[in-house]
């Protein structure tokens, strides 16, 4: 590991009870400039739990998620709403594809700006200079994200339209309109043919790289998972059972037996 | 196609049994003899056949348009091609107006009345057009907002002698202010509740205008409303009714361009998103309380405004004006003119007020045609009368690299 990385997002303790189940047990994680961070484990593990309580779609039960944005003071998120969460620069996707099917796939792009922008009421009634020259920003900005994940052409279309694997696309291009400096992803392959899942992968190293943001990804697909992360956190069970590299978490025994059961005596 | 001759052959014979002791079978008693009447039998068969299979036929154009559109496919009919075209719009927009300018000027005063009335409406249909339509936030309420802007005028105007033109923007913001009042404890609702809630508040308003008779006069309602002035002048009954005609197409004018600018805004497109997908608006860093409220706050709005024309208009005003059934018309006017859609709103509008009105020849069926209509239209036409046009965006950095952007 390189030293002296910034950290951007610190979990410490996450705990999240559903009544008398603990979905989250006290799971420690912490993501650095730079990294792609993966989560797996096996189904019912409570990684999208975990995420749903970074992004504030729940309120934790016990934990502290710090957000330490790169010149900003930090930021403790428990309890903020997910448009707060979101303004603060961490932005998500869905596991199950969640894009505004009667819109435009350039119109969903620039809900995303949403936040950036502010033109009120009253603004978009006169329509006023600086509105206009809003508006044409938004969708200029809009367009290259389209451009940027290969979805340019169909800017006009409805989203719903869009074959599987552009949604999927779609929604990423939607997040990162919100211009954060932490990306999470959650199982962006699921679904996803060979040719899809290997675009994909180019994607989030291309946004990783150029972009500069940090990604979080929830996902199953190994080789995926393998090729890109550089760091991975294993939960099962609620519980962080192994984290480290790739190649160590490959090793690992408890990784294995998550994964394939124990090993037993004939 | 055979399989639908057969089977609405089928169906023909079936009410031919079904009708035949009451169509076909007549019994006087005076002469204590038996009529056959089996001309109404042909008709039944005929009729029954005919209806059956155009029945059949419009279900099975939906279906092949349904396989086009799930299969990525997009059927344009012709007028969405036309209203797609600019220039048509433009010369069809100059040929309405001028329609209706002339309107008063060639009609007499009945008919002005009624185009009034109709007026009233499509604004109102615009105005739940923000909450129904484009913010998906179910309302059955909306009537009590058109309430509170005819009651504000009323009372302004019977205590303080307050004129048309103050009431009016004070008409709309406190049907604004309701709005927002309504809006707060609904905030976490969607669906059947939130239905629920706005229907119990639209009741609410009538129960309370016909009780607390210090303020409103109870059921008796409040008479002797001023009509507008006319720079001081007091006009006659024609006059008056011809100006209040151009003080609503006005209005009209002002809310089609207000709502559709709105439309197309940043709000606007927040509202929509939250239509689609309230989970995905908030992650999107959408704030949904404020949405939300300033949703209901300026459909309100409308309502209240139109409330005060509409106390001017008729003059005297009482709770009965504002029962469910209205709330009911607003809203099929916007499911029958199409969610979100202005144009269709405005037609609908039209099509739900005029057609009673000259057809009342035939008004002991209104309610079964209108509960008919709205099912046909449920079945074949679920998105309205003309559905929603989507914004399409020019970016002129990438009009050299696609053909359709």
């Amino acid at each position: 590991m390189v030293e002296k990385k910034h950290k951007l997002l610190e979990v410490k303790g996450l705990t999240m009870d559903f009544g008398g189940l603990r979905a989250v047990d006290s799971v420690t994680l912490e993501v650095y400039e730079g990294d792609i961070a993966a989560l797996i484990g096996p189904n019912g593990a409570g990684k999208t739990t975990f995420f749903n309580c970074i992004t504030g779609i729940y309120n934790p039960t016990k934990g502290d998620i710090l957000l330490h944005p790169k010149g900003l003071k930090t930021r403790r998120l428990n309890g903020l709403k997910p448009n707060k969460v979101t303004e603060m620069g961490l932005a998500r996707t869905f596991q199950n594809i969640r894009l505004f099917p009667d819109m435009t796939v350039l119109e969903n792009v620039m809900i995303g700006r949403h936040c950036r922008t502010n033109a009120g009421i009253f603004k978009a009634i006169v329509r006023s200079k600086s509105v206009r020259d809003e508006e044409q920003q938004i969708v200029a900005s809009s367009y290259s994200l389209l451009e940027k994940v290969g979805l340019a052409d169909f800017a006009n279309e409805f989203s719903k339209n869009l074959p599987y694997g552009a949604q999927r696309r779609l929604e990423i291009a939607r997040a990162m309109a919100t211009d954060p400096f932490l990306l999470l992803l959650d199982e962006p392959a699921a679904g996803m043919n060979p040719q899809e899942t290997s675009d994909l992968e180019k994607l989030i190293c291309k946004i990783s790289t150029e972009e500069g943001i940090a990604i979080l990804l929830i996902e199953h697909d190994m080789k995926l998972v393998m090729n890109i992360s550089n760091s991975i956190v294993v939960m099962e069970y609620g519980k962080k059972i192994a984290e480290g590299a790739p190649q160590e978490i490959k090793d690992n025994p408890k990784v294995i037996e998550a994964y394939l059961g124990e090993e037993t005596d004939a | 196609m055979l399989q639908n001759l057969k089977q609405s052959l089928i169906v023909s014979v079936w009410f031919v049994f079904l009708t035949f002791p009451l169509m076909v079978v007549r019994v006087n008693t005076m002469n204590q003899e038996v009529i056959w009447r089996w001309m109404n039998m042909v008709w039944v068969a005929i009729g029954s056949f005919i209806l059956s299979y155009l029945w059949r036929y419009m279900l099975a154009r939906q279906q092949v348009r349904k396989k086009v559109t799930d299969e990525g496919g997009e059927i344009r009919s012709k007028t969405q091609l036309l209203l797609e075209d600019m220039s048509f719009r433009y010369k069809a927009m100059g040929v309405i107006l001028l329609a209706a300018l002339v309107f008063p000027l060639v009609f007499d005063t009945y008919q002005s009345t009624i185009m009034i009335s109709a007026l009233i409406y499509v604004v109102l249909g615009l105005g739940l057009n923000i909450s129904v339509g484009l913010a998906g936030l179910l309302d059955l309420g909306y009537v009590a907002f058109f309430g509170v802007g005819a009651y504000s005028y009323a009372l302004l105007n019977h205590h303080f002698d307050l004129g048309f033109w103050i009431s009016l923007p004070i008409g709309g913001i406190l049907g604004c202010l309701f709005g927002i009042i309504l809006g707060f404890p609904i905030l976490r609702l969607r669906g059947d509740y939130l239905a629920i809630v706005t229907l119990g508040f639209g009741m609410i308003f009538k129960v309370v205008m016909e009780n607390w008779d210090s303020l409103s006069f109870g059921p008796s309602g409040i008479a002797n409303i001023d009509k507008p002035s006319f720079f001081g002048m007091d006009l006659n009954l024609a006059n008056s009714t011809i100006y209040i005609y151009y003080i609503m197409i006005a209005m009209v004018i002002f809310t089609i361009l207000v709502t559709n600018r709105l439309k197309n805004s940043r709000i606007g497109r927040a509202w929509i998103a939250m239509r689609e997908d309230e989970i995905a608006c908030v992650a999107m860093g959408i704030d949904i309380a404020r949405t939300k409220l300033s949703a209901y706050a300026l459909g309100a709005f409308w309502a209240g405004m139109v409330g005060v024309l509409f106390a001017s208009k008729t003059t005297f005003i009482n709770p009965a004006s504002f029962t469910f059934m209205e709330s009911a018309i607003i809203l099929s006017i916007v499911v029958l003119g199409g969610m979100g859609s202005i144009l269709g709103v405005i037609i609908g509008a039209f099509f739900l007020i005029l057609l009673p009105e000259y057809m009342r020849a035939f008004s002991e069926y209104r309610m079964l045609a209108f509960g008919a209509a709205m099912v046909l239209m449920m079945i074949f036409r679920p998105q309205g009368i003309i559905s929603n046009l989507r914004q399409t965006y020019q970016y002129k950095g990438l009009k050299d690299k696609t053909n359709n952007g």
